[in-house]
This record gives C-alpha cells, sequence and structure tokens, in this order.
C-alpha cells in the first residue's frame, strides 16, 4: 500500500506541478464552458483542429531540444522557408502546372499540399544548415540569439513580402499590383484541404480525420529516426557533448542535424497550420509563433534538455485546449478585452520561465 | 599613428558603420537639416533616461537587460494613478516618480530573485519575464481595474466600466510636467538648496569639532549665488524664466565651459604635464563655434529649443553612473560582472549585488518611462511599454556598447546615431525604393538585427576565448588577493 502510494507520488512528481495544475484548469474551463451552456463538442472538434494544426510546429522543437541547443526560439526562421514554399506553390499552379486537373476533386488537393510541403522543406531546409552553422558559433547563448534571429527574419520578410517577383493575382495586391497581401486566401489551393478529407462529423463534433493523420505521421517518422543509430547519436551529443567528443561523435555535425530538422519541420509546420486555418498569414504573423511553440512542448513535459513525442502530443494538447475554450468562455463571462490572448501571454512565458529556472537551477 | 587609427576604427566599428548609414540615408531621405535635429532632440531626451537604465546590469554581468519592460510598466501603474487622482505639473511628476520608483524596487527585487536562479540564461529570461508581466499588466488593466476594484472615471474608463481605455491623454496631467519648469525656478532651487547643504554641513563640522574647510562648500555656493544674483538684472531675468534653451545657446554654453575649464587646467598644471590635450580642447571649441556660422547648421540650431530640467536630469544621470561606479558598491558590481567565482571567494556576497543591479535598472528605466510619456503626452496604455527594451538595447548596441561592456559614452552616441536612422528611414525607403513601408519595415529589421547580431558576436567571442586562459581585469585580481590576505 505504501509503495503504491509513494510510486503515486512519484508518478505526480514526475508528471509535474505545472502541468498538474494546467490539466486543472483545462478542465475547469471546459467545466465552465459546460455550465454557461457552450456546445462542448462543438469546442472538442475546434481544440482537435488546432491540436492538428500546431502538432508539427510543435514537433520541430524535438529535434533541436535532442540536438542540444535547446528549444527553438527561431522558429520563424523555417516558417519564413515554409511561407515562400506555399507561395511557390501557389505561384505554379497560377502559371499552369497542375495542368488539367480538376480544380474542385481530391486529387488536386492532395497535389497542391504536396507541392507546399515539398518546397517548404527545400527553403527550409537550406535556411536550416545556415542557421545551424550559425548556432555552432554561439553555444550556451542559443536561446537568445535564435530569439533575435528569428525575430529578424520576419522584419527581413517583411521587406521581402514587399519586394519579391509573385504575380499570381491570389498573392499579391489587386491595385498596387506589387507586394504580397497580409492574408492569402487558400481555397482555390490546398486550404483545408486535409481538414475536409475523410472528415467524420456527428452531429456538431467533426473530426479532421487527415490532418491528425498527417501530424501523427510525422511524429511517427522522427520517433523513428529518434530510435535510428543517427538519432541515437545525436541525442547523445545533445545530452553530454563533452563525454559524446570523447566516443568520437561529431557534435556539431549532430548539432546542424537536429537544426536543420528542426526547422524543416517548421516549414511543414506552417503549410499544416494554414491549410488548417484557410488562409497564409505574412508579415508580422509569425513573429509569436516560436514563443507558443517552446511553451507547448514545455507543457507537455519537456525541458529544455529533454523532448520526446509525448510531450508534444500532450503538450499541444494541453496548451492550445485552454486557448481555444478560454476565448468562448471568456467572452461569455467578460464581453470586453481578449482574455484569451492575455492568458496566452501568462502561460507561455511562464511555463518558459519556470523551464529556465529549473535548467541551472541555482549554479554558482 | 597608422596602427592607432586602425585600432580607433576597429574598436568603433559599429558606430562608425551607423554613422555612414545615417549620412547616407540623409542624402537619399531628402529632409532639411532643422527638421532632422528638431525631431532627433526631442526623441534624444524621451529616450536616453531609458538607455542609461541599461548601464548597471551590463556592468553587474547580467548582460543586457531585457527586463526594463517591467520597470516600464511600474512606471505606467504610477502614471495611471496620477492621472486618476489629479497629479498635474512638476508635482504630477513627482507623484508619479514617487509611486513608480517603490513599485520598481519591488519588481526589480522580484526578477533578480529570478535571474539568480538562472545565471547564464538571464537575457532570454529577462526577455520573457518582460512578456510574462505584460500579461499579468493587461489583465490588471483590462479586468482588475473596473471589473473588481471600481472606478468611477469615465475620463479612463472604457464606457462599460470594466477596464482602462486604449490611449490615456495626458494633457492636463503631467505632459511636459518635467519639460515646463522654468530655468529661474531651477537656479532658485538649486541656489538656496547648496546654501541650505552647506550650513548643514558646516554645523555638523562644527559640533563634530572638525576643520570647517570653508572652501569646499564655497566652491560649489559661490558660483551659483553669481548666477542667482544675475538673475535680477531684467535682461537675464527674462532670458532665465523661460522653460526651453535654444540648442544654439546651449552649444555656446557648452564651447565656454570647455574653454574656462582648458584654461584653468593651464595656468593651474603642473610643470611637468603638457598643456597639449587642453589647448586641443580649445582649438577643437573654436572649430565647432566657426562651424555656427554655416548657414544650415545655425538655422538648425536655432530651431531646436531643449526643456531644461529635462536634459538636467538627463547629465544629472550621467555623471551620477561614473560616480556610482567608483563607490564600493560599483567597484563590487564590476567584480561580480567580470567572474563571479572571484567575487565569491573575495567575500563578496554574488546574489546580492545582483539583486542590488536589477533593483537599480528597473528603478531608473521607470523613471525614464515618466520622462518619456510626459514628454510625449499620450500614454498608449497596451503599447507605450512594449518597445521600449527593443529600441532601447539597440540604441545601447549601436553606439559600440557589447553584452560585455557598456559606458555612458556608448549610450549617448547610439541614442544619437540609432534615432537619425530611425527618424530618416522611412522617408529614405519612399525616395530610394518608392515605398515608405519598406523603410518602416527596414528600421524594424535594423533593430532586430543590430541585438542578434551583437548577441552572436558576444557568444562567439567568449566561446573563442574559453580555449585561452580567462583574463582577469587587474583590479578584480587586486581585491581577490587582498581578500586572501586576510
Amino acid at each position: 500500500m505504501e509503495r503504491a502510494l509513494g510510486a503515486l507520488k512519484q508518478g505526480a512528481k514526475d508528471f509535474g506541478l505545472p502541468r498538474i495544475i494546467i490539466l486543472a484548469f483545462f478542465f475547469i474551463l471546459l467545466l465552465a464552458a459546460a455550465l454557461v451552456g457552450m456546445d462542448i463538442p462543438w469546442l472538442i472538434s475546434d481544440v482537435l483542429l488546432r491540436w492538428g494544426m500546431w502538432g508539427i510546429l510543435v514537433l520541430a522543437m524535438v529535434p533541436s531540444i535532442r540536438s542540444g541547443i535547446g528549444p527553438n526560439f527561431g522558429v520563424a526562421i523555417g516558417i519564413a522557408g515554409g511561407l515562400l514554399g506555399a507561395l511557390v506553390s501557389i505561384e505554379l499552379r497560377y502559371f499552369g502546372f497542375l495542368g488539367t486537373l480538376d480544380p474542385d476533386g481530391i486529387t488536386f488537393g492532395l497535389v497542391s499540399i504536396s507541392l507546399a510541403v515539398l518546397l517548404a522543406l527545400a527553403f527550409s531546409s537550406l535556411l536550416g544548415i545556415l542557421y545551424g552553422l550559425l548556432l555552432n558559433r554561439v553555444k550556451g547563448n542559443e536561446m537568445i540569439v535564435s530569439t533575435y534571429v528569428g525575430f529578424s527574419f520576419v522584419a527581413l520578410f517583411n521587406i521581402l513580402w514587399l519586394l519579391l517577383p509573385f504575380r499570381s493575382s491570389t498573392s499579391i495586391w489587386p491595385i498596387a499590383g506589387q507586394g504580397l497581401r497580409t492574408t492569402i486566401n487558400l481555397v482555390d489551393d490546398f486550404g483545408r484541404v486535409l481538414n475536409n478529407l475523410f472528415r467524420v462529423e456527428i452531429g456538431n463534433f467533426i473530426i479532421p480525420t487527415s490532418l491528425l493523420l498527417t501530424v501523427l505521421l510525422f511524429c511517427f517518422v522522427i520517433w523513428v529516426f529518434n530510435k535510428s543509430r543517427y538519432g541515437m547519436v545525436m541525442t547523445a551529443a545533445g545530452s553530454n557533448p563533452e563525454y559524446a567528443k570523447a566516443r568520437g561523435i561529431n557534435v556539431n555535425r549532430a548539432r546542424i542535424v537536429g537544426t536543420t530538422i528542426s526547422t524543416a519541420l517548421a516549414g511543414v509546420g506552417i503549410v499544416m497550420f494554414s491549410q488548417g486555418l484557410g488562409f497564409l498569414q505574412l508579415y508580422n504573423a509569425p513573429m509569436w509563433m516560436g514563443f507558443s511553440s517552446v511553451a507547448a512542448v514545455l507543457i507537455g513535459g519537456a525541458t529544455v534538455k529533454r523532448a520526446a513525442i509525448f510531450n508534444v502530443l500532450l503538450g499541444t494538447l494541453l496548451f492550445q485546449g485552454i486557448l481555444t475554450v478560454a476565448l468562448p468562455v471568456a467572452n461569455e463571462l467578460v464581453p470586453e478585452g481578449n482574455l484569451s490572448e492575455i492568458l496566452r501571454l501568462i502561460i507561455s512565458n511562464g511555463i518558459i520561465l519556470y523551464a529556465l529556472s529549473k535548467a541551472r537551477g541555482g549554479s554558482k | 599613428m597608422g596602427t592607432n587609427l586602425g585600432k580607433f576604427l576597429f574598436k568603433n566599428n559599429v558606430a562608425i558603420l551607423f554613422l555612414l548609414l545615417s549620412v547616407g540615408a540623409f542624402a537619399a531621405a531628402n529632409v532639411s537639416l532643422p527638421f532632422l535635429f528638431e525631431e532627433l532632440f526631442t526623441r534624444f531626451s524621451r529616450n536616453t533616461f531609458m538607455v542609461l537604465s541599461l548601464l548597471i546590469p551590463v556592468v553587474a554581468g547580467l548582460g543586457l537587460n531585457f527586463a526594463i519592460v517591467i520597470g516600464a510598466i511600474a512606471a505606467q501603474i504610477a502614471i495611471f494613478l496620477t492621472v486618476l487622482w489629479g497629479g498635474a505639473g512638476f508635482v504630477g511628476v513627482l507623484m508619479a516618480v514617487g509611486m513608480a520608483v517603490p513599485m520598481a524596487i519591488l519588481f526589480g527585487f522580484l526578477v533578480g530573485k529570478l535571474f539568480n536562479s538562472m545565471k547564464g540564461t538571464e537575457m532570454i529570461g529577462g526577455m520573457v519575464a518582460g512578456f510574462f508581466s505584460d500579461g499579468l499588466y493587461q489583465f490588471l488593466f483590462l479586468f482588475v481595474l473596473g471589473g473588481i476594484i471600481p472606478i468611477a472615471n469615465d475620463q479612463l474608463m472604457i464606457s462599460t466600466g470594466i477596464g482602462v481605455l486604449n490611449a490615456i491623454v495626458l494633457e492636463n496631467s503631467i505632459h511636459h510636467g518635467l519639460d515646463n519648469v522654468a530655468m529661474i525656478h531651477i537656479l532658485d532651487f538649486a541656489f538656496f538648496a547648496s546654501l541650505a547643504l552647506s550650513a548643514i554641513m558646516l554645523i555638523v563640522r562644527g559640533v563634530k569639532k572638525q576643520p570647517l574647510n570653508l572652501k569646499q562648500p564655497a566652491k560649489v555656493v559661490l558660483p551659483l549665488a553669481v548666477l542667482y544674483a544675475l538673475g535680477f538684472i531684467p535682461a537675464v531675468g527674462r532670458f532665465l524664466s523661460a522653460d526651453r534653451l535654444m540648442l544654439f545657446y546651449a552649444v555656446m554654453i557648452a564651447l565656454a565651459i570647455v574653454v574656462l575649464y582648458s584654461l584653468y587646467h593651464i595656468i593651474r598644471r603642473k610643470e611637468s604635464e603638457k598643456p597639449t590635450r587642453f589647448i586641443l580642447y580649445i582649438v577643437g571649441a573654436a572649430v565647432v563655434f566657426g562651424l555656427t556660422y554655416i548657414p544650415e547648421l545655425e538655422r538648425s540650431l536655432m530651431v531646436v529649443r531643449l526643456p531644461v530640467l529635462t536634459y538636467i536630469v538627463i547629465i544629472s544621470l550621467c555623471l551620477g553612473i561614473k560616480w556610482f561606479m567608483n563607490t564600493k558598491l560599483g567597484q563590487n558590481m564590476r567584480t561580480v560582472g567580470q567572474d563571479r567565482a572571484v567575487a565569491a571567494s573575495s567575500g563578496i556576497n554574488v546574489n546580492r549585488i545582483r539583486i542590488i543591479a536589477m533593483i537599480m535598472s528597473t528603478s531608473l528605466a521607470s523613471i525614464g518611462q515618466i520622462i518619456s510619456l510626459q514628454n510625449i503626452g499620450t500614454m498608449a496604455t497596451y503599447g507605450s511599454h512594449q518597445q521600449v527594451a527593443l529600441f532601447s538595447i539597440a540604441a545601447l548596441l549601436v553606439g559600440g556598447a557589447s553584452v560585455q561592456r557598456a559606458t555612458v559614452k556608448q549610450a549617448l552616441l547610439g541614442v544619437f546615431l540609432f534615432h537619425t536612422l530611425f527618424i530618416l528611414s522611412a522617408n529614405a525607403g519612399q525616395s530610394l525604393l518608392g515605398n515608405a513601408q519598406i523603410g518602416e519595415y527596414f528600421r524594424v529589421f535594423v533593430a532586430y538585427a543590430v541585438i542578434a547580431v551583437a548577441l552572436a558576436m558576444h557568444a562567439w567571442v567568449r566561446k573563442s576565448n574559453k580555449q585561452v586562459i580567462t583574463q582577469i581585469d587587474p583590479r578584480v585580481a587586486a581585491t581577490a588577493a587582498s581578500a586572501e590576505s586576510k
């Protein structure tokens, strides 16, 4: 009996106080939603959709943490590459690359999103390699450097979005004839394709099956990679660089691989996010996505040195779940102001602070 | 000489790059010099105090204090209360400072505590702590005020009564509360304060039976007394009754002070010393005086009117920081900043020093935000504080500072260069690329990129230094040695 209690205590300790608080908060919010008469199945469907939209962006944290660069605050770099990929795919469709495919058919949608994903992978992998080279030169300060490199990229791409020679009428401002729109409607491309494919509808309860399957597929690929020989090498390099070096592992190379995979995932992640939303958001929209992704994986139980797929799935569900449920509940209780946005600020930054203070607690 | 020049260029590479960028932007922007000067000095009086508040944490080894946002938040809570309770003018500013500083001390203490548990990652921690506090602040202003604490004031609150308005107009409150204090009042205050202080000092010395040493207070009181007496001449009195000083006069006064100071040193110098340096100062002053005859420059100097008290406050802070660095506490801070282990072994309470540094920085930042907002005249309740850290830190770095070294001089230079570029970039973007928006994005990019590059360079240098034997400042070594000999 005592042993069982001890195990339970240990289990709770492993699970972590912040997670218990957040889980409790999530359920209280759901309860509150039910009490104010919200449509619970509809709310849960929304949570599932957001889970799918954010899944891969948060997954991008796993390779970066495992390879030793810590949570990737600079996912904005990968996001920039992903947006570029999506834009090029729109451009290709506009100039007839997809040929005679029926624009309303499933094949068109799948080809369109596959094209976007592949282009995103290409652009963000390239950026990821460069970014990895930089991060190898700033060991120990990766988090603050990557945050500001990420911000700089957002600002730099703000200029590029105005200057790049895109032509598609979907993408550019109609009157000026130059410069990309702030939000681009993806209805003619891959918008909501995966949300709708094999969608399960039970009354108001909707499961975006293909989207969730895609996220799980990427999770599985990363899981397999983590278990692979090189995945093990990378984890060893990340968790104890000195020891790994002594064993003859090329630590710098492992870090570059981790950073590149992370950045590439961020590129795919933004394509998935945009297809879920139905819109491409440019300019300052990706600014805070890094913080939300970092916060989600930390809420899921990762630390700045340790992360697994489970942390991604749990963390994204809890974090996005709270934000999704809080919005309508808050609007019901206090119509003024954006409580959901404030919650995002407090929860995401609170959990990051908690993780940072635990990482090197009281070191001299 | 050649290598000296090379060294100078290398040491100031960032500042020189920005000087060139600013000159280029000015050439492209097609704006007049008087316009640039007016904008620049307004921004200088608004932002310099905040940038100076960054210096102490750098010295204490905490890096760039991204958490000054929290100081700004304290200031904005205080300003809200000042407006609510009807504080106005100079008294209103004092009220705001009086409320903001205690709050900032508390917040600084908490952030310092937090930083002690995340040594090595203070910068990212500070930034995240800033966002976290912003969340709490927004919660306070949108829901608690009016929602839980009833506040009946339709000038401040949203029409439903819950939550504070987006913008608080300070027009009938503390707008220009600091800027609009007339010179004659400052002079009166300075004269009587110096008189009173000297009297107290002499009485204390008399009671303690120490030598009175009249010369020392006289050095301060006599010049002030002369100025005070001059104030009774009608023409001078009229001049002093203004609250703004034309930049042209400010330059003339500064030149006169430089010349008098140099002459004093040339006359009083010891035989062994060469007067070269002071002669150069005088020549420099003469050159500057000559430059003021360029019509365009003269007009620019005539256009700018400096708020006197605000500038006195900024200059006092510059001198105050320089003085502080030479006190015992300042030296200890420097030691902690150089090497925590050495500091600890020489008996310094490292954690305490770091908390003090954060308290000082946060308090100064709160005053800086009040100075800025009393000049602007409107407080964007949910926006004024958000970019404070970004732009202040970028300005400091543009002046040539780094994560481990920052001086008053670099802060001042940085504010000038950064804001010149800031003012010009929209116009330059318009005329170079036909799109003002690009210029706007460019300056934001510059702010972020400057910080990114500076942080990367810092980490880069630190990494390559690790292989070399760690160099220790001789002063630190001396402190450590003296501690061991005890």
